[in-house]
C-alpha cells in the first residue's frame, strides 16, 4: 500500500479528562474490522499453509516445496518475477523521463494530465482497452496495424498470395508457393505471356482487364502477367481473352546461368518491359510475389503475453511515477543545478551528476511502491489472457486465486502462495516502522 | 589578437543557443508524440464504443477518419436496454458509495483517538495500524470467503462493502491521524474549556478541520473501490456483480458482446475521470500521501 511512511508532529497528550472508555469506544469499530478481516487471515493463511489439501493432515512444508516444484506454480513465479524487475523499473525511468522534460515546456500541466489520466480508471477498464489494442487482425488491433504497416512499408508485402500456374502449364513452372519460372528461355521481339490462376475473385474487383505486351524498344522483352481466367467460362489457355485480369505489382527477374540480370514489375495493366540484358534469360516470378500475407505480431501468444500486459501496466502508472518524482523535482534547489550548468556540464551531465542523486530517495520510494503493488497484479492479466493463454501469462495472484476459487482447488497450496505474498512485503512493513519510532522519539 | 577569443566565444554561444533552440522543438515535439501515443488507447475504446458491433468485428476504430457515418450511439442504446449491465452501475454504487463513507467515518474515530486521546498502549497499536498498511488484500481472501461463508453473508453486497472498509482502514487511520496531530492544541483546548463533550469536539472541531485530508481520503477511497474487480469478483452475488465483474462476464465472449462491453468500459471508466478532474488536487494528494494499494 504505502512505503512512504511520513508521520507528522509528536503523538499529543489527550486533551484532559478523556475517559478511558471513550477512547475504546471510538477505537472499536476499526479496531473489530481490522482485527477480524485483515489481521485473522494472516494467522489463519499460516496456519492453513501448513495442511494438506483436505485440512486435516500437517505437511509441514510440503506445499511450500511443492510451491517451487509444480509446474504451473513455477511460471507464475517466473512472470511474477519479471513483472517486479520490468514493470517497476520501466515506469520509473519513464516517470522520470517525463517529469525532467515537462519541466522545459509550456504545456507541461497538459502532458503530466494526459499520462497521469490512466491511474484514475479500473485495470478492468484498461484490460478491455488492450485487449482491443492487440487483437490480432492487423484490420482491428491498433498495435498490430502499426506493426504491419511499419513492416510493409520496409519489406514488400505480396500482392497475390496463393496465384500460381495452372499444373502442367506450357509456360511456367515451379515448387509450390513459387518461384515460378519460364521453362524456356525468352528472346527479343517475341512478347512473354506468363498466365496464373488461382486468384481469388475479391482480389481482382479492382483490376484493370489484362492487355497485350506492348513492343519492346531497343532489343528488350516485354511481356504481361495476367489471370488467365474468364469469368463465365470460354477464352484461350494461354492468351489473353477480353475480360481477363492483369495481376499488378508483380515482381519479374530475367535470370540467366543462375543470376538475376534485370529485372521490372508490372504495371496496372500487367505488362512488363525488361531492357536487352534479359536477351536469352529465363523469366522468374519470385516467392515474394505469392507468400501469405504478413499479419502482425501475435501479441498475445505464450511468448509475448506476459511484455504486453506489462506494457498495459506502464501505460497505467508510468503517470504515478512521473507526479511523484516530479514532485520530488519541485524540492531541489535550483542554485544547485545552474552551479553545475556554469561550471560548464551540459544537460545530459547535470542530469545524470546532478538531478539523479538528488532524487534518489524519492526514485527508491517509487520503485518500491511500485513493486508492492506489481506483486499482487491480478486484474490486469485475467481480464487480457485470452483462456487458453492464462497459463502462460500466469502469476501469483491469479494462481493464488485459480487455487483458492477455482475448479481444482487446493486451500492449502493458495494459502503458502499468500504467506509467500505476505513474506514479500514484510521488509517494506519493517521499514514502515522504524521510520515511524524514528519520528516519533524526535 | 585579442579580438579573436571574443568572436570565438560569440560563435560559441550563437552555437550552442541553436542547439538549445534545436533541443527545446525536439523535446516539444517528443512529448507531443508521446501525449498522442498515450492518448491513443482510450480513444480506440471511446471510437470502439461508437461503432456498430459487425463494423468493429471487421474493421478498425481508425476507419472513421475515412468513413465517418459508420459512428452511431446504437451501443450506448443496447447498453440502456441492457439489465444485467445497468443494474451493474446501480450494484457498483450500492458498493462505493458505502463503503467510503464508512472508512471516513470509522477511520476518522479511530485516527481522532490516536491524536488526541490518552490510553494504554497507544503508540503500539498505531505501530501495528501502520504495519497493516503493506498487507496485500490476496491473503484475506480464502479466510474471509470462509469466515463470511460460515456468517451466511458470503456473496453479498454487505460482504463487500465490510471487506473494503476493512482494507481501507489502514492508510485512513494513518493518513488522518497525522493530519489531526497538526490541529492547534489551543483550539481543542479552548473547546474544551467552553464545555464541549468529547463527541462535539470530535463533529465541530477536529471534522471540520480536518477537511483537506477527508475530501483526499474519500476520493481515494472512492476511485479504489469502483475499481476494484478481484474482491467485487469474490464477494459479490454472481447474481447482481458491479460494472467490472459485469463487464468481465460479458468478456467471455468478447467478440460477441464487443459492442456492450466497449460502451459499458466507457461509462465505467467516465465516473472516475469525473472524480480525478474535479477533485484533481486532492487525488494527486492522496496519491502523495504514500497510499497506493
Amino acid at each position: 500500500m504505502t512505503s512512504a511512511v511520513k508521520p507528522s508532529g509528536k503523538p499529543a497528550k489527550s486533551v484532559m479528562g478523556t475517559r478511558r472508555w471513550v477512547a475504546m469506544l471510538f477505537l472499536l469499530p476499526a479496531a473489530v474490522l481490522l482485527l477480524a478481516i485483515v489481521a485473522y487471515p494472516i494467522i489463519y493463511s499460516i496456519i492453513r499453509s501448513f495442511f494438506d489439501q483436505s485440512g486435516d493432515s500437517f505437511v509441514a512444508f510440503d506445499n511450500f516445496q511443492a510451491l517451487f516444484t509444480d509446474e504451473d506454480n513455477l511460471t507464475a513465479i517466473k512472470n511474477n518475477v519479471i513483472w517486479v524487475i520490468v514493470a517497476p523499473s520501466v515506469c520509473t525511468a519513464l516517470g522520470l523521463i517525463f517529469a525532467v522534460l515537462t519541466e522545459r515546456v509550456s504545456f507541461g500541466a497538459a502532458f503530466k494530465m494526459v499520462i497521469f489520466m490512466p491511474m484514475a480508471i479500473s485495470m478492468l477498464a484498461a484490460g478491455v482497452i488492450f485487449s482491443l489494442v492487440y487483437q490480432q487482425d492487423p484490420e482491428r488491433g491498433v498495435a498490430n496495424a502499426v506493426v504491419t504497416g511499419i513492416h510493409d512499408t520496409f519489406s514488400e508485402s505480396s500482392a497475390w498470395p496463393g496465384a500460381r500456374p495452372r499444373p502442367n502449364d506450357d509456360v511456367l513452372a515451379g515448387p509450390q508457393k513459387g518461384p515460378y519460372t519460364t521453362k524456356d528461355t525468352v528472346s527479343a521481339g517475341s512478347p512473354a505471356l506468363l498466365p496464373l490462376v488461382a486468384v481469388k475473385p475479391q482480389d481482382l474487383e479492382t483490376a484493370k482487364p489484362a492487355t497485350e505486351p506492348k513492343a519492346a524498344s531497343g532489343g528488350g522483352i516485354s511481356g504481361t502477367v495476367w489471370v488467365d481466367f474468364k469469368p463465365g467460362g470460354g477464352g484461350k489457355l494461354g492468351a489473353i481473352d477480353s475480360g481477363e485480369k492483369a495481376l499488378k505489382g508483380i515482381k519479374v527477374e530475367a535470370v540467366k546461368d543462375g543470376k538475376t540480370v534485370a529485372s521490372a514489375t508490372t504495371g496496372d495493366d500487367g505488362t512488363f518491359t525488361l531492357p536487352k540484358e534479359a536477351d536469352g534469360a529465363k523469366l522468374a516470378l519470385p516467392a515474394s510475389n505469392f507468400g501469405e500475407k504478413y499479419n502482425g505480431v501475435d501479441w498475445l501468444g505464450p511468448s509475448l503475453i506476459t511484455p504486453a500486459i506489462i506494457a498495459s501496466y506502464v501505460w497505467m502508472w508510468a503517470g504515478f511515477a512521473m507526479v511523484l518524482i516530479a514532485a520530488g523535482l519541485a524540492s531541489i534547489p535550483r542554485e544547485l543545478l545552474e552551479a553545475a550548468r556554469v561550471d560548464g556540464a551540459n544537460e545530459l551531465q547535470v542530469f545524470r551528476r546532478v538531478t539523479v542523486p538528488l532524487l534518489a530517495p524519492v526514485l527508491v520510494v517509487v520503485l518500491v511502491t511500485l513493486m508492492i503493488n506489481v506483486l499482487k497484479i491480478f486484474d490486469l492479466v485475467w481480464v487480457i489472457s485470452p483462456g487458453a493463454n492464462l497459463k502462460d501469462a500466469n502469476v501469483l495472484a491469479v494462481q493464488l486465486y485459480l487455487l483458492g476459487f477455482g475448479t481444482d482447488t487446493d486451500q492449502g497450496m493458495a494459502s503458502a502462495i499468500a504467506v509467500v505474498l505476505l513474506l514479500l512485503v514484510i521488509p517494506v512493513m519493517i521499514v514502515n516502522i522504524r521510520r515511524l519510532r524514528r519520528e516519533t522519539r524526535r | 589578437m585579442t579580438a579573436l577569443p571574443d568572436v570565438v566565444k560569440a560563435e560559441q554561444s550563437l552555437g550552442s543557443r541553436i542547439a538549445g533552440v534545436l533541443g527545446g522543438t525536439l523535446v516539444r515535439i517528443f512529448l507531443i508524440v508521446i501525449g498522442l501515443f498515450w492518448l491513443l488507447p482510450s480513444f480506440g475504446l471511446l471510437m470502439s464504443s461508437l461503432r456498430d458491433r459487425e463494423d468493429i468485428n471487421s474493421s478498425g476504430w481508425w476507419t472513421v477518419f475515412t468513413a465517418p457515418s459508420q459512428l452511431t450511439f446504437s451501443n450506448y442504446d443496447a447498453l440502456l436496454s441492457n439489465d444485467a449491465l445497468m443494474d451493474s452501475l446501480v450494484t457498483t454504487l450500492l458498493i462505493t458509495v458505502p463503503s467510503t463513507l464508512l472508512v471516513v467515518v470509522i477511520g476518522s474515530l479511530a485516527a481522532y483517538a490516536f491524536a488526541w486521546m490518552d490510553f494504554p498502549g497507544r503508540d503500539w497499536c498505531f505501530l501495528a495500524v501502520v504495519a497493516l498498511l503493506v498487507v496485500p488484500v490476496q491473503v484475506a481472501l480464502i479466510p474471509i470467503s470462509s469466515l463470511f461463508d460460515n456468517l451466511g453473508i458470503y456473496q453479498s453486497l454487505f460482504s463487500v462493502i465490510l471487506f473494503h472498509t476493512a482494507f481501507g482502514l489502514p492508510f485512513a487511520v494513518f493518513l488522518l491521524r497525522n493530519f489531526f496531530a497538526e490541529i492547534p492544541r489551543e483550539l481543542l483546548e479552548a473547546a474544551r474549556l467552553d464545555g464541549a463533550s468529547e463527541v462535539r469536539l470530535f463533529t465541530r472541531v477536529v471534522m471540520p478541520l480536518g477537511g483537506p485530508a477527508i475530501a483526499a481520503l474519500g476520493i481515494f477511497q472512492f476511485l479504489w473501490v469502483w475499481n476494484d474487480f478481484l474482491v467485487a469478483f469474490i464477494f459479490a452475488d454472481p447474481g447482481s456483480p458491479p460494472t467490472t465483474v459485469a463487464i468481465q462476464q460479458q468478456a467471455r465472449q468478447f467478440d460477441n458482446n464487443i459492442d456492450v462491453i466497449a460502451s459499458g468500459a466507457f461509462i465505467s471508466l467516465i465516473i472516475p475521470l469525473v472524480v480525478f478532474f474535479a477533485f484533481q488536487r486532492q487525488f494527486v494528494s492522496g496519491v502523495m500521501a504514500g497510499a497506493v494499494k
